[in-house]
Order: structure tokens, then C-alpha cells, then sequence
């Protein structure tokens, strides 16, 4: 599983990564995007919905699961 | 900043409407006797006096209740916090627990975190999830519920009338908080206590009005002689306030056609930039909305930047971003809605607002997104 950090980082900046980086990885494989900007926690699923991508939830704080299925 | 590279177009109504003409034309007049303390026993008191009572019934006439209902306060917000401060202790030995939904202004959110609330949540359109809302207010302890008429960011319009229906079954008073409806769209009946603020209608800024219906026991929050009688704790100001109720019932007859009007090119905005900008989500009820309010958010897109640039191009709009925010956190509503927050633009037209304005606002917009998601590498 990749995992992005995106610490620190404002919005829309993580979603920006999310999506260029998930170009890179096959279908059915998972990022996990590290984000600390409060509306990354709206925002990245809200991505997932948009562009037909599955929001695999927030195993932690700040941590953000998504698999590629499209 | 610079000059803008076009005619400047005001398309933020939902945050202050510019003052319309009747308005202006009776603060103006009112000036000239409504500087002075309407209670005391001299001639110019008097006048001012006159002046208020009759900008009094003509509040209580535009909005079909008695003129004893109604009271005067220096802010929309201000007769918002009255209306759930002074209705929370008033009902103190029901209990001490506010029922609200999740979109309400901050107005009324600052108040709620005062003390004990529960928040009702709202659909992915922004409306209210009313099976929830019954059994709030039918928890123990609850003294009064808070719904907004409409959604003050996306523009749907809320179940007023069915969550007045379950209020009443739970023998809970119901504050409606009507800035973005009163002069735009009918709010239903069944509430007992509702307030508005001027400036959203086309009135002066600095004019609060809240009704508290008959019967509906409110102690004020405030320290003042009559804490039974809802009203500003410090002297109004009354020019503002006349031209207040001139604008409101200029308004209101202009009501019907301006909400067709608005709705129509509401309409166009939402299908066109959902047509021609890539990426973008518009928010909020398509139908059961606001006449004159559409938001939509924009994926890849710095809100702030979005703002600036549309600024430079002569448009003022608001938005619901984080980084436009004082707070620095996505606007409340679109969180509670699930939807994207980022990128966000709501724009909101006004009697001023012509077709040509909205057709090269669309014709601008593409643009100017695409280049700030160019900026960014997307």
C-alpha cells in the first residue's frame, strides 16, 4: 500500500496529490493519504464519490484509506 | 488588486442585498426626526416615537402578525441570539436542551454551544432528516427547537411546516431563522418565534427583527428593565430601522416576480456550469430551493484563489472553503452534507442582477478555473 503525506498541507493540496498519485497504482490497490488540514476528512470523501473511487474510511487520525476501482 | 476586467457585477445578496431604493428614500426622510430617543417627553421624542410605531406595524402587517409580536434588535444575529437565548430560559424548568439542525448560521450555533443542544442532521441536498428531528425534540429536557427556513449557503429550502408539526405534538416552541426567506420566498406557519435581518432583504444593515408569537413565554438573556419584553438592550437605530420596513414591503410586492426572475437564471447557472467546467459538483435541492442562491464546488480548486481571480474579473461572490474562512475550517454545511468544500463559489442575485451580468459571469468562469487548476498541475 502507498502511503501519501500530505501533512501540513492545505485544501485542496491533498486531494490534488490523491488524485495524481492514484494514476500510478492498479485497480483494486489501495493509498493511504496522511492529511491534517480539517476539511481533508470531507473532502477526500467526497473525491471518492465524484470520480468513482471507493473511500475506505479513516483507520486512524489523520489517515485516510482509498482503493482504485476505476 | 486593480481595476476589474469588467463591469462589476455584486453577486453576493445572500450576505448583504444592496440597499433597495424605497429603502434608501425613507431612511434618508427619516433622518431628519429619527435621531432622537423615541421614550422621552419632548416634541422631537415624539416624532421619533411616531416614526417607530410605524415602522413597528408595518413589520408586523409584511409579516401577518400582531404589532405587540414584534421586536426590534441591532442584527440579524443579535434577533437570532435573543430568540434562542431569551426562548432557552424562558422554558427553564421544561428543560435546558436546544434542538438544532446541523446547517443552522453560526449565529445560532454560538448560541446552541452556550449549552446543552442536539444537532439534527440534513441529506446529501441539505435537507433536514425529519424522522430525527421527532425524536429530538421529543427527548427529556429539551425547552426549544432552531431550524433555519433555508439553507443560508446551498439555498434548500427546509421542512418547516412538518418539523412545526412534530414540535408541536412535542409541546416544544420552534425558532425559525428566516434572513435568507423573508422577502424571497413564504415561510409556512406553525413556528413561534422567527427572525430576520434587513440586509439580506435589501434593507439597511444594523436592523434585526424577531417575532415572538403570543403566548410564547421569553425572558430576555440580557440585562434590562423588562426582561419580559423582547428588544434591544441599547438605543436603535431608528432611521435604519424606518427604512427597514419600507424596503420590506417594497419587497415583499415585488416578491412573486423577482423570485420567478432569479429562479430562472439560478436555473441557467446551475445547468451551464455544470455543462462547461469539468469536475464540479452543484450543490444543494435543484428544485426546492432558494429563488436566488446556487453554490457549487469545484474539485482541484484553492477557494480563495477562485475568489481573488473571479474578484479581478468584477465578480463578488462568497465562499463556503476553509481557506476563506476566519476559522480556517470548511463551512459547516457542506461538511454536514457530505459534499465537497473545496472550490467552493455561492453566488446570490439580488433585484439589481441583470441576465447579461449572469451570462458573462458563465462565460468567465470556465476559465478561470482551468487556469487556477493548470496553476496547481492539474
Amino acid at each position: 500500500m502507498i502511503t501519501l503525506d500530505c501533512l501540513g498541507q492545505k485544501c485542496p493540496l491533498p486531494v490534488i496529490a490523491l488524485a495524481k498519485q492514484i494514476r500510478n497504482i492498479g485497480i483494486g490497490e489501495v493509498i493511504r493519504v496522511l492529511a491534517d488540514d480539517p476539511a481533508a476528512a470531507n473532502d477526500i470523501p467526497a473525491w471518492c464519490r465524484m470520480k468513482e473511487q471507493e473511500y475506505l474510511g479513516s483507520p486512524e487520525a489523520k489517515a485516510f484509506e482509498v482503493r482504485r476501482i476505476s | 488588486m486593480g481595476v476589474p476586467a469588467g463591469a462589476a457585477a455584486y453577486l453576493d445578496a445572500a450576505t448583504a442585498a444592496p440597499l433597495h431604493p424605497v429603502a434608501a428614500e425613507a431612511l434618508v426622510a427619516a433622518l431628519a426626526d429619527g435621531w432622537a430617543d423615541p421614550s422621552r417627553l419632548y416634541a422631537a421624542s415624539r416624532r421619533a416615537q411616531q416614526l417607530s410605531e410605524a415602522a413597528r406595524a408595518a413589520f408586523a402587517e409584511a409579516l401577518g402578525v400582531r404589532v405587540d409580536e414584534v421586536s426590534l434588535w441591532s442584527s440579524g444575529t443579535q434577533a437570532a441570539q435573543a430568540a434562542v437565548l431569551g426562548g432557552l430560559a424562558g422554558r427553564r424548568r421544561q428543560g435546558d436542551t436546544l434542538v438544532h439542525s446541523a446547517i443552522e448560521h453560526s449565529a445560532v450555533l454560538h448560541a446552541a454551544a452556550k449549552g446543552q443542544a442536539i444537532e439534527v442532521g440534513v441529506d446529501q441536498l441539505g435537507r433536514l432528516d425529519l424522522e430525527a428531528w421527532d425524536a429530538a425534540v421529543r427527548t427529556t429536557g429539551v425547552a426549544l427547537a432552531s431550524l433555519i427556513s433555508a439553507s443560508h449557503e446551498v439555498g434548500t429550502v427546509q421542512p418547516v411546516a412538518a418539523a412545526a408539526g412534530y414540535c408541536a405534538e412535542a409541546g416544544v416552541p420552534l425558532h425559525v431563522d428566516a434572513a435568507q426567506s423573508i422577502g424571497r420566498h413564504p415561510v409556512p406557519p406553525g413556528w413561534s418565534m422567527l427572525s430576520a435581518s434587513a440586509h439580506k432583504w435589501g434593507g439597511p444593515p444594523g436592523v434585526g427583527v424577531l417575532v415572538v408569537r403570543k403566548g410564547v413565554r421569553w425572558i430576555s438573556p440580557y440585562p434590562q428593565d423588562d426582561l419580559y419584553r423582547p428588544g434591544a438592550t441599547g438605543a436603535l437605530d431608528l432611521p435604519a430601522v424606518v427604512g427597514a420596513a419600507a424596503g420590506l414591503r417594497a419587497v415583499l410586492t415585488e416578491e412573486r416576480a423577482e423570485a420567478e426572475r432569479l429562479s430562472a437564471l439560478v436555473d441557467r447557472i446551475r445547468e451551464r456550469v455544470a455543462a462547461t467546467v469539468p469536475d464540479v459538483e452543484v450543490v444543494g435541492d435543484p428544485d426546492d430551493r432558494l429563488p436566488h442562491l446556487v453554490t457549487f464546488s469545484c474539485l482541484y480548486v484553492d477557494g480563495e484563489a477562485l475568489l481573488h481571480a473571479l474578484d479581478r474579473e468584477g465578480f463578488a461572490v462568497s465562499s463556503g472553503s476553509s481557506c476563506t474562512a476566519s476559522t480556517l475550517r470548511p463551512s459547516h454545511v457542506l461538511e454536514a452534507m457530505g459534499v465537497l468544500s473545496h472550490g467552493n463559489v455561492r453566488v446570490s442575485l439580488h433585484r439589481g442582477t441583470t441576465s447579461e451580468e449572469v451570462e458573462r459571469f458563465l462565460s468567465v468562469l470556465p476559465g478561470v478555473i482551468e487556469k487556477i487548476r493548470k496553476e496547481a498541475g492539474m
